[in-house]
């Protein structure tokens, strides 16, 4: 029983190191894209500081907005607080991860993204129906790309649980799968799209052509802009996780003592590091593409993540 | 005791039938109480007093759906008993030809849709009285809409009692036939007339095939009843047959595409309880209909069938939902995404066919009980639906989408109870829908102890076109709830409305939306009932039951996954709170109402914002295909031609269905009937000419 109780703290102690590590994941993405484009840097630190400042303000909300205007950053930022309690962060085997698996933190996302939407179109201006508009679009042809990928995963696993996949790819040590390449482009790709970094959306951007995210939160301001900001840094982190984790699990703690807690945490802020990195290179090398060719990119990835599967049947499956 | 239960549930809807039919009787009612109670002055008073002109219609109304409330209640204790106890229960009534007595049988799989029918019908008494209540007694008599309703319910009900081809086919015809009259209840109008006739023609037309399913089978049986259809074994070519005659029959019924043209035809023009009848229950007595034909009666189950199936289902699912997002139409949008949840339901019955034929008993399990737990959440969302659309029709008068909005704040309860309903049917966490979905999911998974390539590869596709589908659905559901409700009134008459007053009729939604969220978080309750149902179709259960606490949600292990629906509320809960709470601390830092931003132009109109057909904009370009779509827009400029003075934009939308598989078809019956029809000259010589050359054939084939 003790250890239980033990397992179930941790599990909260991991969530909160994911809720609080994210800004910073955040400020480090920031940093790495200033660098990388000849411009001043702000501090790691400024994300913090945003959010800091923004729950301190007064909200301002519109008048035609509805009860569901307010009580949707709650929601979103709920939905994502859950959604990382269930991805094994330092250690796997927490006793959070059985409550849900994969398929429901899909579920999880599509639960935020839902009201995400709904509180873009509330306002009632042409911006907020733009932007979930697009949003859904792009979200409904990334999900089975990412459906696909993950099915890759699970059926080499054969499990959806998280943290017995990722111990299963452990166990196996250090083994080329052809499939694994594949769902890992697939999932990236998935990722950049469902996060809204370059060549997909813009964060950055508040022209009214371009933007996807930005528009549906426009009306948004104070505590409520906070953790919406706050819940999407949090998704971008879940995605760099996943992909880091499932991928390259090596360091992740599998048993419980200080010490192995410490190398995991270790290894993922090593690993997070180095792929905000590659993501800030891709973002400074490539452009915004057109709405419209979303759809090529997210076949290709949908493409990626059958060919992962395929390749997993015809070449990997043990019959 | 159950089945006395269930014969109650059809009985007390045929009274109903009946009750409603003395509302034209209240003469005759009068002159009968006069002559029955002249002994007891007492009770003479009583009688007159309720017969009295005024709330006379009124009380028949109520007495009619408090009797179909009963049926309801029966109904649900009759399906849980069964369930409960996994009883067969037999029996033979005496009725219909002297020498073919009705055959019943009432087991647990009649007992699950005796369940959902007994739900639906529950919520449509409590809605009923409070939507006929304004309706205009000359144009649209309640004798006619409350006699079709109770036969069109005992209909459904009989279906799933009955053990012989004979009675099946009785029951199926009542219940297609009574809905055709409901259907064609508004019949002023001609959209109406046209859409209960596309109904009858496809109604008739599947229950033809099924005929002939049967009779395939009662050729190689000595009788009609399905204990001796079970018994023959019959070869696979001949078991083929008959199951794509039954495919083809119950698929048209259930709305599989393409065969499901009559649905988004007659789901808009019947009234508002009976589309939530139509689409939420008698859509599932097909599926129920296919469950008995190919599982209990075929028995031998060939994997292809379950292919055919699932590319069916999947075909039908994206189909359904592609065609929904499009309509601006409320209720042809629902009508759609019935044809979509169907496609659902279908492909994971095709996988559990595939899992039984390739030896997988257990999976085979998992699968029916998605398949089925599918059948019961949408029967839920779905009549959740259709009666809010019905509340919103009568407090907007009108279905167009396009000319609501703003909706959440005049009519806050509705709102509410339909945002859960959106949430089920777009299958997010904690609500019904996703539960089926997660476990649709699960069975496609299992994909691995296959040994076939081909199939281990397609059934992940299929997968991935079930995931397509829930995301379209969480755009089409977003769009609609959006645009009815959220936002600012497109329309005057949005923007009067007002909440529906009659208390039964938010009852009904708030029983409906209780459910859906009841069994989003304790779906084990449901799922221990279904599974009595495959335990006595398949005889076998979910692979690994015992792993699933009633916390936990783990079909095939907790090692393979599992999804404990109290938890994540609980952690929603939680981190809402601490969110919620921290931030709330000072008071002085509530909200600041105040203007939208209007970019510095001043003046937001409704105008301005998004309709439905712009937020699908992008669906539309991505997937043109699909649809037939004519979009037109129309500039007028000023006189130089520099500044544009008017901008009209239409968009049509229409299925590929009908002009390309049934409007050739219709073409050439039409012309093999006037190619026939040029025999018929009218001249009496050229008819006798006619019967002497048919009595010289005649004569020649005798000698």
């Amino acid at each position: 029983m003790d250890h239980q109780l033990m397992n179930v703290l941790l599990a909260i102690l991991q969530t909160l190191l994911f809720i609080i590590l994210a800004p910073l994941l955040a400020g480090w993405l920031k940093r790495c894209k200033c660098y990388l484009q000849n411009r001043k840097a702000p501090s790691l630190m400024q994300p913090y500081r945003d959010l800091l400042k923004l729950t301190h303000k007064q909200p301002v909300v519109s008048k035609q907005a509805s009860w569901l205007f307010v009580i949707s950053p709650y929601i979103i930022f709920s939905a994502m607080v859950l959604a990382a309690a269930v991805v094994p962060l330092i250690a796997v085997d927490l006793p959070t991860a059985a409550g849900a698996d994969v398929i429901v933190l899909v579920g999880f996302f599509a639960f935020a993204r839902f009201f995400l939407a709904l509180a873009g179109l509330d306002v009632g201006t042409a911006f907020g129906g733009m932007g979930s508009s697009r949003e859904m679009t792009i979200s409904s042809l990334a999900e089975p790309a990412m459906l696909m990928a993950i099915f890759t995963l699970t059926m080499t696993a054969s499990t959806t649980n998280l943290s017995y996949a990722i111990a299963h790819v452990l166990g196996e040590g250090m083994v080329l799968r052809p499939s694994f390449i594949f769902a890992l482009f697939a999932l990236v790709l998935v990722a950049i799209a469902e996060c809204g970094r370059i060549p997909v959306d813009n964060p950055a951007t508040h022209l009214e052509l371009t933007m996807i995210h930005e528009a549906m939160i426009l009306e948004y301001s104070g505590r409520h802009l906070a953790l919406i900001e706050w819940a999407s840094q949090l998704k971008l982190m879940l995605y760099g996780v996943l992909i880091a984790n499932i991928f390259f699990p090596w360091g992740i703690a599998e048993t419980l003592t200080l010490q192995d807690l410490g190398y995991g945490l270790l290894a993922i802020v090593g690993k997070l590091a180095l792929l905000a990195i590659v993501l800030a290179l891709s973002e400074t090398l490539f452009a915004k593409m057109r709405l419209f060719r979303v759809q090529e990119y997210l076949s290709f990835a949908y493409l990626l993540g059958l060919l992962g599967m395929l390749s997993h049947i015809i070449l990997e499956a043990s019959r | 005791m159950i089945l006395f239960l269930a014969y109650a549930a059809v009985c007390f809807s045929l009274l109903s039938a009946l009750c409603a039919l003395l509302m034209r009787q209240r003469n005759n009612l009068m002159s009968l109480t006069q002559t029955c109670c002249a002994r007891y002055p007492a009770q003479l008073r009583h009688c007159k007093d309720w017969l009295e002109a005024n709330g006379y219609p009124r009380r028949i109304q109520l007495t009619s759906f408090v009797l179909l409330g009963i049926s309801a209640v029966s109904a649900i204790l009759a399906g849980l008993s069964v369930l409960l106890s996994q009883a067969v229960v037999t029996d033979q009534l005496s009725l219909g030809l002297p020498w073919l007595p009705w055959h019943v049988r009432f087991d647990s799989l009649s007992g699950l849709f005796y369940l959902i029918i007994g739900i639906a019908i529950l919520a449509v008494a409590c809605y009923g009285p409070g939507y006929v209540k304004d309706d205009d007694e000359q144009a649209h008599p309640f004798a006619v809409l409350g006699l079709f309703t109770g036969l069109f319910i005992a209909g459904m009900l009989l279906v799933l009692l009955a053990d012989d081809a004979f009675f099946f086919m009785i029951a199926w015809e009542l219940m297609s036939v009574a809905s055709y009259f409901l259907v064609a209840f508004q019949h002023e109008n001609s959209t109406n007339r046209r859409a209960a006739f596309v109904y009858l023609i496809m109604a008739e037309v599947g229950a033809i095939m099924i005929i002939l399913a049967f009779g395939v089978l009662a050729a190689f049986a000595d009788g009609f009843t399905f204990d001796a259809l079970r018994r023959i074994g019959l070869s696979e070519t001949w078991s083929s047959i008959a199951f794509v005659l039954a495919l083809l029959g119950f698929g048209m019924k259930a709305g599989l595409a393409p065969l499901h043209v009559w649905l988004p035809e007659a789901h808009p023009v019947a009234p508002s309880h009976i589309s939530a009848l139509m689409s939420g229950v008698m859509l599932k007595v097909a599926v129920y209909g296919l469950i008995r034909f190919s599982f209990d009666l075929l028995g031998d189950i060939q994997w292809q069938w379950g292919v055919a199936l699932m590319i069916l289902g999947a075909f039908s699912a994206l189909a359904g939902i592609l065609y929904a997002m499009m309509q601006a139409n409320l209720k042809r949008l629902l009508a759609y995404s019935s044809v979509e949840n169907i496609g659902i339901i279908f492909m994971v019955l095709g996988l559990a066919m595939i899992f039984l034929a390739k030896g997988h008993p257990q999976l085979a399990a998992l699968g029916l009980i998605a398949a089925l737990l599918h059948a019961f959440n949408h029967a839920l969302f779905k009549n959740l639906l259709f009666l809010g659309a019905g509340i919103i029709q009568h407090q907007v008068h009108q279905l167009n989408i396009e000319l609501m909005g703003g909706l959440i704040q005049r009519m806050p309860d509705t709102s509410k109870l339909l945002l859960v309903a959106c949430m089920s049917i777009a299958s997010l966490p904690l609500f019904n829908g996703f539960v089926s979905e997660w476990l649709a999911f699960q069975t496609a998974l299992q994909v691995d102890v296959l040994a076939d390539g081909v199939l281990r590869s397609l059934i992940p596709v299929a997968a991935a076109a079930l995931a397509l589908t829930a995301a379209l659905a969480a755009a089409c559901f977003v769009n609609l709830y959006g645009i009815v409700f959220l936002g600012q009134a497109r329309s005057s008459h949005s923007a009067k409305a007002q909440e529906c007053d009659d208390k039964g009729m938010r009852l009904s939604l708030a029983l409906l939306a209780a459910l859906c969220f009841l069994f989003g978080i304790f779906p084990g309750l449901i799922i221990n009932l279904i599974e009595s149902v495959s335990l006595q179709l398949l005889g076998h259960s979910l692979p690994n039951p015992n792993a699933a606490g009633w916390l936990w949600l783990a079909p095939v292990g907790a090692e393979q996954a599992s999804y404990a629906a109290p938890l994540v509320l609980l952690g929603v809960l939680i981190a809402g709170g601490i969110s919620f709470r921290y931030l709330r601390r000072d008071p002085a830092m509530a909200l600041r109402q105040s203007e939208t931003w209007d970019c510095g132009f001043g003046g937001i109109t409704p105008r301005m914002q998004y309709t439905g057909g712009a937020f699908t904009m992008p669906f539309r370009r991505i997937f043109a295909k699909v649809w037939r779509l004519e979009e037109q827009i129309d500039r007028q400029t000023d006189d130089i031609g520099l500044q544009v003075s008017d901008i009209h934009y239409q968009l049509h939308v229409e299925d590929h269905c009908w002009p390309s598989l049934y409007q050739p078809l219709e073409r050439s019956v039409n012309r093999s009937a006037r190619l026939i029809g040029r025999i018929q000259t009218g001249n009496i010589r050229t008819y006798l000419a006619y019967s002497f050359a048919t009595l010289l054939l005649l004569l020649w084939i005798i000698s």
